[in-house]
């Protein structure tokens, strides 16, 4: 375990609202590492992503920040970072990654500050940023449009991807119908879900909207928050009632 | 104003989480200095879904079925798909307008099952009590794997229909009558008298029926040779009926199409589409766990806690019963073999 790479896990997305699904993401991405032999995964981060970004049926982000603190009230090493949602506008993930890993190299440098002595050690292991996503995003990086070349490539250079596997997706052809994720391949780690389990937070709003249960699908204090606050009672309205909240 | 309040809540909360519905009331009376928030909020919701509320509340529940719900199996261990099962059946059938599903019954197999891997029985009662904690309806019973031998699925279900009618009777039968099945019929033919073209079902409005829930690997399993005698399938679907739970563009409508007898009762089965993938089977969370892997979020976490702290999963467990022949096709298997030489 001495000698592996620290690397930190950072998933973004909408979390409306944040599902066993996702956290399973961030379970199976660290298996995967793990069995690497080469790095150790020290922490896991979840950005909900801002209001602005304007999706559909998304609830504020105070609500969605609130539900993903819940869900990992039981977790030891993710946490939920509301910095994205706080920002004025909405951004491009790279800028988040970038915000992440500034952070995380001045968390290092304090650490380090105090005691010169340990630099040499230190510095051999310097944490690494990881975007951590299903396949689904990989397959976005096609969408016209929707993502810069430029960002796709920093993403995939600078910090690179854990993507985990679900059913219907071929990670590898996504790869390989890219020059620039072909070229940087080794960047890219595939992670495979042995356990298919699509709970999308899709399904699970329809679900609420309608009355029925959602119960094992996501942690039950976030069914109880979603409860409190009458959240995802209208999904069809498009404005999204729970805003009201 | 205020008095309105109330009825507003419940209508709303026993439109939307039916389930609920007890613990949303607490809520609103415990609040305090919140409450008028939560009152504001339901009003305006209320508004908004009246049409839906009354579509959706069938005019007369005394009409309605009361249903209990039993599930069969190892729970070898119990998994979030175990779980969601029961709630998917659940909001299906009270759907319907016809039924009320009242329980649910978790029933893990006893240990004379013989299955591979299968771990002693209490500490799957044990995995499957901490898993319903959190439930206000589904509880797990250990008649079935307190057994000494094991017992086929269509005497499980005999047990709890009876003891739902001896529960609701006042004066609760002393002797055992239900124990043979040549009893059994008798009795419920003596209870039937407007319902001839299905004689052996117990009448009486006020006994909850209890229906098999199962997933469609269950009903596939009908088709394995020895694994299922022919007349207990016949009982399971008219007698008692059976909800099963089917992934998207399943086989299972055309293997009761296959099936005469699946085919006869299907009024019977009741077909529940599962729409998310939802494939945590029992084999793969032992796999994970016998190769280190995480199984967070697909078992309840108090149920993850209990496998690490008593190591129950591992290549040794995976052993038990290796080479031995399952209970039900060592039996059928020998009465097939005596039927054969006694013909």
């Amino acid at each position: 375990m001495k000698n592996r790479i620290p690397v930190v896990l950072l998933a973004c997305g909408s979390f409306n609202p944040i599902t066993n699904m996702h956290l399973r993401l961030f379970e199976v991405a660290r298996d995967h590492l793990h069995q690497t032999g080469k790095y150790q995964v020290i922490e896991g981060i979840i950005s909900p992503v801002n209001d602005s970004y304007g999706k559909k049926d998304l609830v504020a982000s105070h609500h969605r920040v609130a539900m993903a603190r819940l869900a990992l009230q039981t977790s030891d090493w993710i946490r939920v970072d509301p910095w994205e949602s706080e920002q004025a506008q909405w951004m491009e993930t790279v800028k988040v990654l970038r915000h992440h890993h500034g952070e995380l190299l001045r968390s290092v440098a304090q650490m380090d500050g105090p005691d010169p002595s340990k630099i040499p050690s230190a510095s051999a292991a310097l944490p690494e940023l990881k975007l951590l996503c299903g396949a689904d995003v990989l397959k976005t990086f096609h969408t016209p449009n929707l993502w810069k070349d430029s960002h796709i490539q920093e993403i995939v250079e600078k910090f690179g991807l854990v993507c985990v596997n679900r059913s219907g997706h071929d990670p590898k052809r996504y790869i390989l119908d890219s020059p620039i994720l072909q070229q940087f391949q080794h960047n890219i780690h595939l992670a495979r879900e042995p356990v298919l389990n699509e709970i999308s937070a899709t399904y699970v709003r329809k679900a609420l909207s309608q009355g029925q249960s959602v119960k094992y699908l996501l942690p039950e204090a976030v069914i109880t928050y979603i409860r409190d606050q009458g959240l995802y009672i209208n999904d069809s309205s498009g404005k999204g009632k729970g805003k009201t909240g | 104003m205020l008095r309105a309040i109330p009825t507003a809540c419940h209508s709303f909360f026993s439109c939307f989480f039916q389930s609920h519905l007890n613990y949303c009331l607490l809520v609103l009376l415990c609040r305090g200095s919140n409450t008028s928030y939560v009152l504001d909020n339901n009003i305006g919701i209320r508004g908004l879904h009246l049409d839906q509320q009354l579509q959706l509340l069938p005019m007369d529940s005394s009409k309605k079925t009361e249903v209990v719900l039993l599930a069969c199996g190892s729970f070898n261990p119990i998994t979030n798909m175990h779980l969601r099962l029961f709630e998917l059946a659940k909001d299906y059938l009270n759907a319907t307008g016809e039924y009320k599903v009242i329980k649910g019954i978790i029933s893990p197999v006893g240990d004379a099952y013989k299955k591979k891997g299968l771990i002693p029985a209490h500490h799957r009662i044990i995995m499957a009590e901490l898993a319903t904690k959190n439930s206000h309806w589904v509880e797990v019973d250990t008649w079935e794997s307190l057994q000494k031998e094991w017992v086929e699925t269509v005497k499980v279900l005999r047990h709890h229909q009876e003891k739902l009618a001896t529960g609701s009777r006042s004066h609760p039968q002393s002797s055992p009558v239900l124990e043979r099945p040549g009893r059994k019929r008798k009795w419920a033919d003596q209870k039937q008298d407007s319902s001839p073209q299905k004689p052996q079902e117990p009448k009486p409005t006020g006994v909850p029926r209890v229906k098999l829930l199962c997933g469609a690997d269950l009903l596939e399993s009908f088709s394995v040779p020895n694994l299922w005698k022919m007349e207990d399938i016949t009982q399971i679907v008219a007698n008692f009926g059976l909800i099963c739970v089917t992934r998207a563009g399943s086989d299972a409508q055309k293997f009761i199409y296959e099936s005469d007898v699946l085919w006869r009762h299907q009024s019977n089965i009741h077909l529940v589409t599962e729409w998310i993938t939802n494939d945590i089977s029992s084999t793969k969370i032992r796999r994970a766990l016998r190769r280190g892997q995480s199984i967070r979020y697909l078992v309840p976490d108090l149920v993850q806690e209990y496998i690490e702290e008593h190591d129950l999963y591992n290549s040794e467990s995976e052993d038990r019963n290796a080479g031995v022949t399952l209970a039900p096709l060592q039996r059928n298997t020998s009465e097939a073999k005596h039927n054969h030489s006694t013909r």
